[in-house]
Protein backbone atom coordinates (compact mmCIF):
# COMPACT_ATOMS: atom_id res chain seq x y z
CA UNK A 1 0.00 0.00 0.00
CA UNK A 2 2.56 2.50 1.14
CA UNK A 3 4.92 1.66 -1.66
CA UNK A 4 2.17 1.99 -4.24
CA UNK A 5 1.21 5.37 -2.90
CA UNK A 6 4.80 6.47 -2.91
CA UNK A 7 5.21 5.37 -6.53
CA UNK A 8 2.07 7.18 -7.54
CA UNK A 9 3.09 10.37 -5.79
CA UNK A 10 6.55 10.20 -7.30
CA UNK A 11 5.14 9.84 -10.80
CA UNK A 12 2.84 12.76 -10.22
CA UNK A 13 5.70 14.81 -8.86
CA UNK A 14 7.96 14.05 -11.81
CA UNK A 15 5.29 14.89 -14.31
CA UNK A 16 4.46 18.14 -12.60
CA UNK A 17 8.14 19.03 -12.63
CA UNK A 18 8.33 18.23 -16.33
CA UNK A 19 5.43 20.52 -17.18
CA UNK A 20 6.91 23.31 -15.09
CA UNK A 21 10.30 22.86 -16.72
CA UNK A 22 8.93 23.13 -20.24
CA UNK A 23 6.95 26.21 -19.26
CA UNK A 24 10.09 27.79 -17.83
CA UNK A 25 12.07 27.01 -20.99
CA UNK A 26 9.56 29.08 -22.97
CA UNK A 27 10.14 32.03 -20.68
CA UNK A 28 13.89 31.54 -20.87
CA UNK A 29 13.86 31.57 -24.67
CA UNK A 30 11.89 34.80 -24.70
CA UNK A 31 14.11 36.43 -22.12
CA UNK A 32 17.33 35.44 -23.90
CA UNK A 33 15.98 36.67 -27.20
CA UNK A 34 14.90 40.01 -25.77
CA UNK A 35 18.05 40.54 -23.77
CA UNK A 36 20.31 39.83 -26.74
CA UNK A 37 18.36 42.12 -29.02
CA UNK A 38 18.07 44.91 -26.49
CA UNK A 39 21.74 44.79 -25.54
CA UNK A 40 22.79 44.65 -29.17
CA UNK A 41 20.41 47.32 -30.37
CA UNK A 42 20.06 49.78 -27.51
CA UNK A 43 22.97 51.99 -28.52
CA UNK A 44 21.55 52.27 -32.03
CA UNK A 45 18.18 53.34 -30.78
CA UNK A 46 18.62 57.05 -31.32
CA UNK A 47 16.56 59.66 -33.06
CA UNK A 48 19.22 59.94 -35.69
CA UNK A 49 19.04 56.22 -36.46
CA UNK A 50 15.27 56.40 -36.77
CA UNK A 51 15.13 59.54 -38.85
CA UNK A 52 17.95 59.35 -41.39
CA UNK A 53 18.75 57.47 -44.56
CA UNK A 54 21.42 54.77 -44.76
CA UNK A 55 24.80 56.11 -45.79
CA UNK A 56 28.20 54.81 -46.86
CA UNK A 57 26.88 51.89 -48.90
CA UNK A 58 24.41 51.04 -46.15
CA UNK A 59 27.16 50.42 -43.61
CA UNK A 60 26.22 53.49 -41.64
CA UNK A 61 23.30 55.87 -41.16
CA UNK A 62 19.72 55.25 -40.20
CA UNK A 63 16.74 53.24 -41.29
CA UNK A 64 14.14 55.93 -41.87
CA UNK A 65 13.11 54.73 -45.36
CA UNK A 66 12.53 51.22 -44.01
CA UNK A 67 10.32 52.55 -41.19
CA UNK A 68 8.44 54.78 -43.60
CA UNK A 69 8.03 51.93 -46.09
CA UNK A 70 6.78 49.56 -43.41
CA UNK A 71 4.23 52.13 -42.28
CA UNK A 72 2.99 52.76 -45.81
CA UNK A 73 2.85 49.03 -46.46
CA UNK A 74 0.63 48.30 -43.46
CA UNK A 75 -1.59 51.33 -44.07
CA UNK A 76 -2.34 50.42 -47.68
CA UNK A 77 -2.65 46.80 -46.66
CA UNK A 78 -5.21 47.67 -43.96
CA UNK A 79 -7.23 49.83 -46.31
CA UNK A 80 -7.59 46.76 -48.50
CA UNK A 81 -7.81 43.96 -45.96
CA UNK A 82 -9.99 45.41 -43.19
CA UNK A 83 -13.12 46.34 -45.16
CA UNK A 84 -12.85 43.24 -47.29
CA UNK A 85 -12.32 40.97 -44.28
CA UNK A 86 -15.05 42.65 -42.25
CA UNK A 87 -17.57 42.29 -45.02
CA UNK A 88 -16.66 38.64 -45.47
CA UNK A 89 -17.03 38.06 -41.74
CA UNK A 90 -20.42 39.77 -41.77
CA UNK A 91 -21.53 37.53 -44.58
CA UNK A 92 -20.36 34.43 -42.74
CA UNK A 93 -21.94 35.22 -39.38
CA UNK A 94 -25.02 37.17 -40.38
CA UNK A 95 -26.17 36.03 -43.78
CA UNK A 96 -24.79 32.62 -44.69
CA UNK A 97 -26.66 29.63 -43.37
CA UNK A 98 -24.42 27.86 -40.89
CA UNK A 99 -24.11 24.60 -42.77
CA UNK A 100 -24.63 25.76 -46.33
CA UNK A 101 -22.11 24.67 -48.92
CA UNK A 102 -21.07 28.25 -49.59
CA UNK A 103 -20.40 29.04 -45.93
CA UNK A 104 -18.45 25.83 -45.52
CA UNK A 105 -16.46 26.57 -48.66
CA UNK A 106 -15.62 30.08 -47.47
CA UNK A 107 -14.54 28.83 -44.06
CA UNK A 108 -12.45 26.13 -45.67
CA UNK A 109 -10.85 28.72 -47.96
CA UNK A 110 -10.11 31.06 -45.05
CA UNK A 111 -8.53 28.26 -43.04
CA UNK A 112 -6.48 27.15 -46.03
CA UNK A 113 -5.35 30.70 -46.82
CA UNK A 114 -4.18 30.99 -43.23
CA UNK A 115 -1.80 28.03 -43.54
CA UNK A 116 -0.37 28.72 -46.98
CA UNK A 117 3.36 29.49 -46.59
CA UNK A 118 3.98 33.18 -47.00
CA UNK A 119 6.48 32.74 -49.82
CA UNK A 120 3.66 31.32 -51.91
CA UNK A 121 1.73 34.54 -51.38
CA UNK A 122 4.78 36.30 -52.73
CA UNK A 123 4.77 34.15 -55.84
CA UNK A 124 1.06 34.62 -56.25
CA UNK A 125 1.45 38.39 -55.94
CA UNK A 126 4.15 38.32 -58.59
CA UNK A 127 2.08 36.20 -60.96
CA UNK A 128 -1.29 37.76 -60.35
CA UNK A 129 -0.80 41.40 -59.40
CA UNK A 130 2.37 42.19 -61.31
CA UNK A 131 2.31 39.94 -64.35
CA UNK A 132 -1.43 39.71 -64.84
CA UNK A 133 -3.07 42.85 -63.42
CA UNK A 134 -0.10 45.22 -63.68
CA UNK A 135 1.06 44.23 -67.14
CA UNK A 136 -2.57 44.16 -68.22
CA UNK A 137 -3.04 47.73 -66.99
CA UNK A 138 0.11 48.82 -68.78
CA UNK A 139 -1.06 47.28 -72.02
CA UNK A 140 -4.56 48.68 -71.81
CA UNK A 141 -3.90 52.17 -70.42
CA UNK A 142 -0.30 52.96 -71.24
CA UNK A 143 0.13 51.24 -74.58
CA UNK A 144 2.58 48.73 -73.19
CA UNK A 145 4.78 51.25 -71.42
CA UNK A 146 6.13 49.66 -68.23
CA UNK A 147 4.69 51.22 -65.11
CA UNK A 148 2.45 48.88 -63.15
CA UNK A 149 3.85 45.61 -64.47
CA UNK A 150 6.74 45.67 -62.02
CA UNK A 151 7.13 45.40 -58.25
CA UNK A 152 5.76 48.35 -56.30
CA UNK A 153 4.25 49.26 -52.95
CA UNK A 154 0.68 48.79 -54.16
CA UNK A 155 1.14 45.20 -55.28
CA UNK A 156 3.20 44.41 -52.20
CA UNK A 157 0.50 45.83 -49.93
CA UNK A 158 -2.25 43.95 -51.72
CA UNK A 159 -0.26 40.72 -51.51
CA UNK A 160 0.22 41.35 -47.80
CA UNK A 161 -3.51 42.10 -47.51
CA UNK A 162 -4.26 38.63 -48.85
CA UNK A 163 -1.93 37.11 -46.29
CA UNK A 164 -3.52 38.98 -43.38
CA UNK A 165 -7.09 38.57 -44.58
CA UNK A 166 -7.69 35.38 -42.58
CA UNK A 167 -6.56 37.16 -39.41
CA UNK A 168 -9.06 39.94 -40.01
CA UNK A 169 -11.88 37.59 -40.95
CA UNK A 170 -11.42 35.37 -37.93
CA UNK A 171 -11.14 38.25 -35.42
CA UNK A 172 -14.15 40.07 -36.79
CA UNK A 173 -16.14 36.87 -36.96
CA UNK A 174 -15.35 36.16 -33.33
CA UNK A 175 -16.36 39.67 -32.37
CA UNK A 176 -19.64 39.42 -34.27
CA UNK A 177 -20.40 36.14 -32.56
CA UNK A 178 -20.07 37.72 -29.12
CA UNK A 179 -23.10 39.90 -29.84
CA UNK A 180 -25.87 37.94 -28.12
CA UNK A 181 -28.72 36.63 -30.21
CA UNK A 182 -31.07 38.42 -27.82
CA UNK A 183 -29.82 41.81 -28.98
CA UNK A 184 -30.32 40.94 -32.62
CA UNK A 185 -33.81 39.70 -31.79
CA UNK A 186 -34.59 42.84 -29.81
CA UNK A 187 -33.69 44.95 -32.80
CA UNK A 188 -35.59 42.81 -35.28
CA UNK A 189 -38.62 42.70 -33.00
CA UNK A 190 -38.72 46.50 -33.10
CA UNK A 191 -39.14 46.33 -36.84
CA UNK A 192 -35.54 46.87 -37.80
CA UNK A 193 -34.36 45.23 -40.98
CA UNK A 194 -31.47 42.84 -40.90
CA UNK A 195 -29.13 45.46 -42.33
CA UNK A 196 -30.26 48.07 -39.79
CA UNK A 197 -29.66 45.53 -37.06
CA UNK A 198 -26.16 44.81 -38.32
CA UNK A 199 -25.30 48.46 -38.77
CA UNK A 200 -26.74 49.82 -35.53
CA UNK A 201 -26.41 46.96 -33.07
CA UNK A 202 -24.01 44.31 -34.30
CA UNK A 203 -21.21 46.41 -35.81
CA UNK A 204 -20.96 49.01 -33.01
CA UNK A 205 -20.77 46.15 -30.53
CA UNK A 206 -18.02 44.55 -32.58
CA UNK A 207 -15.89 47.65 -32.92
CA UNK A 208 -13.27 46.34 -30.51
CA UNK A 209 -13.02 43.11 -32.46
CA UNK A 210 -12.62 44.90 -35.76
CA UNK A 211 -9.91 47.12 -34.31
CA UNK A 212 -8.20 44.13 -32.74
CA UNK A 213 -8.30 42.27 -36.04
CA UNK A 214 -6.83 45.28 -37.79
CA UNK A 215 -4.01 45.68 -35.34
CA UNK A 216 -3.16 41.99 -35.34
CA UNK A 217 -3.13 42.06 -39.14
CA UNK A 218 -0.89 45.11 -39.13
CA UNK A 219 1.45 43.51 -36.66
CA UNK A 220 1.64 40.39 -38.80
CA UNK A 221 2.07 42.41 -41.98
CA UNK A 222 4.82 44.54 -40.48
CA UNK A 223 6.89 41.48 -39.70
CA UNK A 224 6.44 39.36 -42.82
CA UNK A 225 9.05 39.55 -45.54
CA UNK A 226 8.41 36.72 -47.96
CA UNK A 227 5.24 38.10 -49.59
CA UNK A 228 6.91 41.36 -50.53
CA UNK A 229 10.23 39.96 -51.74
CA UNK A 230 9.06 39.70 -55.33
CA UNK A 231 6.32 42.25 -55.21
CA UNK A 232 7.83 45.53 -54.11
CA UNK A 233 10.49 45.53 -51.42
CA UNK A 234 13.72 47.19 -52.47
CA UNK A 235 17.30 46.59 -51.42
CA UNK A 236 18.13 50.23 -51.26
CA UNK A 237 16.40 53.41 -52.38
CA UNK A 238 17.75 56.91 -52.17
CA UNK A 239 14.25 58.38 -51.99
CA UNK A 240 10.99 57.58 -50.26
CA UNK A 241 8.20 56.05 -52.35
CA UNK A 242 6.24 58.95 -53.83
CA UNK A 243 3.48 57.01 -55.54
CA UNK A 244 1.81 53.64 -55.50
CA UNK A 245 3.92 52.52 -58.41
CA UNK A 246 7.20 53.05 -56.53
CA UNK A 247 9.19 50.42 -54.72
CA UNK A 248 9.92 50.79 -51.03
CA UNK A 249 12.21 49.68 -48.26
CA UNK A 250 10.90 47.71 -45.32
CA UNK A 251 12.26 46.74 -41.89
CA UNK A 252 12.13 42.97 -42.12
CA UNK A 253 13.79 42.87 -45.52
CA UNK A 254 16.35 45.40 -44.38
CA UNK A 255 17.42 43.06 -41.58
CA UNK A 256 17.71 40.21 -44.06
CA UNK A 257 19.89 42.09 -46.55
CA UNK A 258 22.02 43.58 -43.82
CA UNK A 259 22.70 40.13 -42.47
CA UNK A 260 23.28 38.35 -45.76
CA UNK A 261 23.93 40.73 -48.63
CA UNK A 262 26.01 43.40 -47.02
CA UNK A 263 29.59 43.90 -48.13
CA UNK A 264 30.70 43.78 -44.54
CA UNK A 265 28.34 41.88 -42.33
CA UNK A 266 30.32 42.41 -39.16
CA UNK A 267 30.43 46.13 -39.65
CA UNK A 268 26.66 46.33 -40.11
CA UNK A 269 25.94 44.20 -37.07
CA UNK A 270 24.81 47.17 -34.93
CA UNK A 271 22.44 48.24 -37.71
CA UNK A 272 21.00 44.75 -37.80
CA UNK A 273 20.45 44.76 -34.07
CA UNK A 274 19.00 48.26 -34.16
CA UNK A 275 16.61 47.43 -36.97
CA UNK A 276 15.54 44.23 -35.23
CA UNK A 277 14.87 46.17 -32.05
CA UNK A 278 12.77 48.71 -33.93
CA UNK A 279 10.76 45.99 -35.66
CA UNK A 280 10.26 44.16 -32.39
CA UNK A 281 9.14 47.30 -30.58
CA UNK A 282 6.76 48.06 -33.42
CA UNK A 283 5.07 44.66 -33.35
CA UNK A 284 5.05 44.54 -29.55
CA UNK A 285 3.48 47.94 -29.22
CA UNK A 286 0.89 47.07 -31.86
CA UNK A 287 -0.07 43.90 -30.04
CA UNK A 288 -0.07 45.73 -26.75
CA UNK A 289 -2.40 48.35 -28.21
CA UNK A 290 -4.68 45.58 -29.41
CA UNK A 291 -4.84 44.13 -25.92
CA UNK A 292 -5.50 47.51 -24.28
CA UNK A 293 -8.14 48.40 -26.82
CA UNK A 294 -9.93 45.11 -26.39
CA UNK A 295 -9.88 45.53 -22.64
CA UNK A 296 -11.07 49.14 -22.66
CA UNK A 297 -13.97 48.62 -24.98
CA UNK A 298 -15.00 45.48 -23.19
CA UNK A 299 -15.03 47.36 -19.92
CA UNK A 300 -17.04 50.16 -21.44
CA UNK A 301 -19.58 47.72 -22.74
CA UNK A 302 -20.11 46.19 -19.32
CA UNK A 303 -20.24 49.50 -17.45
CA UNK B 1 -65.46 37.10 -27.05
CA UNK B 2 -65.73 40.33 -28.95
CA UNK B 3 -63.04 41.77 -31.22
CA UNK B 4 -60.68 39.01 -32.26
CA UNK B 5 -57.18 40.35 -32.81
CA UNK B 6 -55.34 37.16 -33.64
CA UNK B 7 -56.92 34.08 -35.07
CA UNK B 8 -55.04 30.90 -35.84
CA UNK B 9 -56.49 27.99 -37.66
CA UNK B 10 -55.10 24.49 -37.93
CA UNK B 11 -51.62 25.76 -37.40
CA UNK B 12 -48.73 23.31 -37.43
CA UNK B 13 -45.08 24.10 -36.86
CA UNK B 14 -42.14 21.83 -37.53
CA UNK B 15 -38.48 22.05 -36.56
CA UNK B 16 -37.09 20.05 -39.45
CA UNK B 17 -39.19 16.91 -39.35
CA UNK B 18 -40.12 17.25 -35.69
CA UNK B 19 -43.58 18.59 -35.06
CA UNK B 20 -43.58 21.28 -32.37
CA UNK B 21 -47.10 22.65 -32.71
CA UNK B 22 -49.96 20.38 -33.58
CA UNK B 23 -53.13 21.84 -35.00
CA UNK B 24 -53.41 25.04 -33.00
CA UNK B 25 -56.64 26.96 -33.44
CA UNK B 26 -57.15 29.88 -31.11
CA UNK B 27 -58.81 33.29 -31.02
CA UNK B 28 -56.98 35.99 -29.11
CA UNK B 29 -59.20 38.96 -28.22
CA UNK B 30 -58.24 42.59 -28.53
CA UNK B 31 -57.28 44.61 -25.43
CA UNK B 32 -57.09 41.57 -23.22
CA UNK B 33 -54.27 39.71 -21.59
CA UNK B 34 -54.00 36.17 -22.88
CA UNK B 35 -51.72 33.87 -20.95
CA UNK B 36 -50.05 30.82 -22.45
CA UNK B 37 -49.16 28.25 -19.85
CA UNK B 38 -47.77 24.74 -19.89
CA UNK B 39 -44.64 22.80 -19.00
CA UNK B 40 -41.27 23.55 -20.62
CA UNK B 41 -40.99 22.42 -24.20
CA UNK B 42 -44.76 22.36 -24.73
CA UNK B 43 -44.59 24.83 -27.60
CA UNK B 44 -45.98 27.95 -25.97
CA UNK B 45 -42.90 30.08 -26.65
CA UNK B 46 -42.68 28.69 -30.16
CA UNK B 47 -46.29 29.66 -30.68
CA UNK B 48 -45.65 33.15 -29.33
CA UNK B 49 -42.68 33.63 -31.63
CA UNK B 50 -44.79 32.62 -34.60
CA UNK B 51 -47.02 35.63 -34.02
CA UNK B 52 -44.33 38.15 -34.99
CA UNK B 53 -42.53 35.71 -37.28
CA UNK B 54 -39.49 35.58 -35.05
CA UNK B 55 -39.25 31.91 -36.00
CA UNK B 56 -38.28 33.04 -39.49
CA UNK B 57 -34.78 33.44 -38.08
CA UNK B 58 -34.48 29.68 -37.62
CA UNK B 59 -33.83 28.00 -40.92
CA UNK B 60 -35.38 24.64 -40.12
CA UNK B 61 -38.78 25.98 -39.06
CA UNK B 62 -41.73 25.25 -41.29
CA UNK B 63 -45.23 26.51 -40.59
CA UNK B 64 -48.53 25.27 -42.00
CA UNK B 65 -52.01 26.60 -41.49
CA UNK B 66 -53.15 30.17 -40.98
CA UNK B 67 -52.31 32.90 -38.53
CA UNK B 68 -54.55 35.88 -39.10
CA UNK B 69 -53.96 39.29 -37.60
CA UNK B 70 -56.99 41.52 -38.07
CA UNK B 71 -58.11 38.98 -40.63
CA UNK B 72 -54.89 39.10 -42.66
CA UNK B 73 -52.63 36.08 -42.95
CA UNK B 74 -49.26 37.16 -41.60
CA UNK B 75 -47.48 34.35 -43.42
CA UNK B 76 -48.80 35.52 -46.78
CA UNK B 77 -46.14 36.14 -49.39
CA UNK B 78 -47.07 39.82 -49.64
CA UNK B 79 -46.63 40.50 -45.94
CA UNK B 80 -43.70 42.71 -45.04
CA UNK B 81 -42.15 41.11 -41.96
CA UNK B 82 -40.61 44.39 -40.87
CA UNK B 83 -43.91 46.23 -40.69
CA UNK B 84 -45.54 43.20 -39.09
CA UNK B 85 -42.98 43.37 -36.29
CA UNK B 86 -43.65 47.06 -35.78
CA UNK B 87 -47.25 46.13 -35.22
CA UNK B 88 -46.48 43.12 -33.04
CA UNK B 89 -43.90 44.05 -30.44
CA UNK B 90 -42.05 41.59 -28.28
CA UNK B 91 -40.58 41.56 -24.79
CA UNK B 92 -38.13 38.77 -24.09
CA UNK B 93 -37.44 36.57 -21.12
CA UNK B 94 -34.02 38.02 -20.49
CA UNK B 95 -34.02 41.78 -20.53
CA UNK B 96 -31.96 42.76 -23.55
CA UNK B 97 -31.29 46.49 -23.64
CA UNK B 98 -28.78 47.66 -26.23
CA UNK B 99 -25.39 48.83 -24.97
CA UNK B 100 -26.55 52.40 -25.48
CA UNK B 101 -28.01 55.07 -23.24
CA UNK B 102 -31.52 54.76 -21.86
CA UNK B 103 -32.60 57.47 -24.27
CA UNK B 104 -31.03 55.79 -27.28
CA UNK B 105 -32.61 52.47 -26.39
CA UNK B 106 -36.07 54.00 -26.56
CA UNK B 107 -35.26 56.15 -29.58
CA UNK B 108 -33.91 53.16 -31.50
CA UNK B 109 -37.27 52.02 -32.87
CA UNK B 110 -38.57 55.48 -33.80
CA UNK B 111 -35.24 56.31 -35.44
CA UNK B 112 -35.29 53.25 -37.69
CA UNK B 113 -38.79 54.33 -38.65
CA UNK B 114 -37.31 57.59 -39.85
CA UNK B 115 -38.18 59.86 -36.92
CA UNK B 116 -35.18 62.10 -36.37
CA UNK B 117 -36.79 65.25 -35.08
CA UNK B 118 -35.28 65.93 -31.68
CA UNK B 119 -38.37 67.20 -29.90
CA UNK B 120 -40.53 64.48 -31.39
CA UNK B 121 -38.06 61.89 -30.17
CA UNK B 122 -37.94 63.51 -26.74
CA UNK B 123 -41.71 63.24 -26.52
CA UNK B 124 -41.73 59.60 -27.57
CA UNK B 125 -39.00 58.75 -25.09
CA UNK B 126 -40.78 60.42 -22.20
CA UNK B 127 -44.18 58.99 -23.09
CA UNK B 128 -42.83 55.47 -23.53
CA UNK B 129 -40.93 55.57 -20.27
CA UNK B 130 -43.98 56.93 -18.46
CA UNK B 131 -46.23 54.27 -19.93
CA UNK B 132 -43.78 51.60 -18.87
CA UNK B 133 -43.71 53.05 -15.35
CA UNK B 134 -40.01 53.73 -15.34
CA UNK B 135 -39.93 57.46 -16.05
CA UNK B 136 -39.36 58.49 -12.45
CA UNK B 137 -36.42 56.17 -12.10
CA UNK B 138 -34.92 57.04 -15.46
CA UNK B 139 -35.61 60.71 -16.02
CA UNK B 140 -32.43 61.97 -14.37
CA UNK B 141 -30.17 59.51 -16.13
CA UNK B 142 -31.54 59.33 -19.65
CA UNK B 143 -28.09 59.58 -21.16
CA UNK B 144 -26.49 57.00 -18.91
CA UNK B 145 -25.96 53.47 -20.12
CA UNK B 146 -29.06 51.33 -19.94
CA UNK B 147 -26.88 48.52 -18.69
CA UNK B 148 -26.53 50.36 -15.37
CA UNK B 149 -30.19 49.78 -14.55
CA UNK B 150 -31.30 46.92 -12.32
CA UNK B 151 -32.79 43.79 -13.88
CA UNK B 152 -36.35 44.85 -13.21
CA UNK B 153 -35.72 48.35 -14.51
CA UNK B 154 -34.08 46.94 -17.60
CA UNK B 155 -37.12 44.84 -18.31
CA UNK B 156 -39.44 47.83 -17.96
CA UNK B 157 -37.06 49.72 -20.23
CA UNK B 158 -37.46 46.94 -22.78
CA UNK B 159 -41.21 47.27 -22.49
CA UNK B 160 -40.87 51.04 -22.97
CA UNK B 161 -38.69 50.41 -25.99
CA UNK B 162 -41.40 48.21 -27.44
CA UNK B 163 -44.07 50.83 -26.73
CA UNK B 164 -42.02 53.46 -28.54
CA UNK B 165 -42.75 51.93 -31.93
CA UNK B 166 -46.44 52.05 -31.15
CA UNK B 167 -47.41 48.41 -31.61
CA UNK B 168 -50.93 47.02 -31.42
CA UNK B 169 -49.95 43.74 -29.86
CA UNK B 170 -47.24 43.02 -27.30
CA UNK B 171 -45.91 39.51 -27.01
CA UNK B 172 -44.20 38.73 -23.74
CA UNK B 173 -42.05 35.66 -23.30
CA UNK B 174 -41.81 35.05 -19.55
CA UNK B 175 -41.00 38.70 -18.95
CA UNK B 176 -40.68 38.38 -15.17
CA UNK B 177 -39.12 34.98 -14.78
CA UNK B 178 -35.67 36.38 -14.02
CA UNK B 179 -36.89 39.06 -11.62
CA UNK B 180 -37.33 39.38 -7.89
CA UNK B 181 -40.87 39.51 -6.42
CA UNK B 182 -41.04 43.31 -6.17
CA UNK B 183 -39.89 43.83 -9.74
CA UNK B 184 -42.26 41.09 -10.83
CA UNK B 185 -45.25 42.76 -9.22
CA UNK B 186 -44.32 46.04 -10.91
CA UNK B 187 -44.25 44.31 -14.27
CA UNK B 188 -47.57 42.64 -13.54
CA UNK B 189 -49.22 45.94 -12.62
CA UNK B 190 -47.84 47.39 -15.77
CA UNK B 191 -49.23 44.59 -17.93
CA UNK B 192 -52.70 45.11 -16.49
CA UNK B 193 -52.47 48.84 -17.27
CA UNK B 194 -51.17 48.24 -20.76
CA UNK B 195 -54.09 46.10 -21.85
CA UNK B 196 -56.24 49.21 -22.10
CA UNK B 197 -54.33 50.15 -25.20
CA UNK B 198 -52.67 46.98 -26.33
CA UNK B 199 -53.45 43.35 -26.87
CA UNK B 200 -51.12 41.29 -24.74
CA UNK B 201 -50.08 37.68 -25.15
CA UNK B 202 -47.86 36.43 -22.37
CA UNK B 203 -46.05 33.16 -21.86
CA UNK B 204 -45.51 32.38 -18.22
CA UNK B 205 -44.35 29.53 -16.06
CA UNK B 206 -45.81 31.17 -13.04
CA UNK B 207 -49.35 29.94 -12.64
CA UNK B 208 -50.29 32.48 -10.01
CA UNK B 209 -49.08 35.17 -12.34
CA UNK B 210 -51.29 33.92 -15.14
CA UNK B 211 -54.21 33.80 -12.72
CA UNK B 212 -53.55 37.34 -11.47
CA UNK B 213 -53.12 39.19 -14.71
CA UNK B 214 -54.76 37.34 -17.57
CA UNK B 215 -58.29 37.40 -18.91
CA UNK B 216 -57.92 34.20 -20.89
CA UNK B 217 -55.60 31.29 -20.46
CA UNK B 218 -54.43 28.71 -22.96
CA UNK B 219 -52.90 25.49 -21.70
CA UNK B 220 -50.37 23.91 -24.03
CA UNK B 221 -49.04 20.42 -23.65
CA UNK B 222 -46.71 18.52 -25.98
CA UNK B 223 -47.35 20.91 -28.82
CA UNK B 224 -51.11 20.79 -28.53
CA UNK B 225 -53.54 23.36 -27.27
CA UNK B 226 -55.30 21.32 -24.62
CA UNK B 227 -57.68 23.89 -23.29
CA UNK B 228 -58.42 27.55 -23.84
CA UNK B 229 -60.93 29.53 -21.87
CA UNK B 230 -61.54 32.40 -19.49
CA UNK B 231 -58.79 32.38 -16.90
CA UNK B 232 -61.30 32.10 -14.08
CA UNK B 233 -62.84 29.05 -15.63
CA UNK B 234 -59.48 27.39 -16.33
CA UNK B 235 -58.37 27.89 -12.76
CA UNK B 236 -61.57 26.97 -10.99
CA UNK B 237 -63.26 24.43 -13.16
CA UNK B 238 -61.21 23.24 -16.14
CA UNK B 239 -62.85 20.93 -18.62
CA UNK B 240 -59.86 18.68 -19.16
CA UNK B 241 -58.25 16.50 -16.55
CA UNK B 242 -54.75 17.31 -17.91
CA UNK B 243 -55.37 21.00 -17.32
CA UNK B 244 -56.52 20.37 -13.80
CA UNK B 245 -53.50 18.17 -13.09
CA UNK B 246 -51.12 20.81 -14.38
CA UNK B 247 -52.73 23.69 -12.56
CA UNK B 248 -52.90 21.82 -9.30
CA UNK B 249 -49.22 21.04 -9.67
CA UNK B 250 -49.50 17.32 -10.20
CA UNK B 251 -47.11 17.46 -13.17
CA UNK B 252 -45.13 19.91 -15.25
Amino acid sequence: MMLQKFKRDAKGFIFEGLTLASALIIIAILVVMLVVIIIGGKDMFTWEFLSTFPTDGMTKGGIFPAIFGTAMLVIIMSIAAVPFGTITAIYLTEYAKENSIIAKSIRFAVRTLAVIPSIIYGLFGLGFFIKFVGTGMDNVFLGGQLKWGQPNILWASLTMALLTLPVVIVSVEEALKTIPRELREASLALGATKWQTIRKVVLPGSFSGIMTGTILAVSRGAGEVAPILFTGAAYYLATLPGSLSDQFMVLGYHIYIMATQSANVDQTLPIQFGTTLVLLLLTFSLNFTAVILRYRIRKKRIA
Amino acid sequence: MKNIKIHTENMYLYYGSKMALNNISIDIPENKVTALIGPSGCGKSTFLRSLNRMNDLIDSVKIEGNILLDGINIYDKNIDVVSLRKKVGMVFQKSNPFAKSIYENIAYGPRINGINNKSELNDIVEKSLRNAAIWDEAKDRLHDSALGLSGGQQQRLCIARTLAVNPEIILMDEPASALDPISTSKIEELIVQLKENYTIVIVTHNMQQAARISDNTAFFYLGELIEYNKTKKIYTNPDKKQTEDYISGRFG
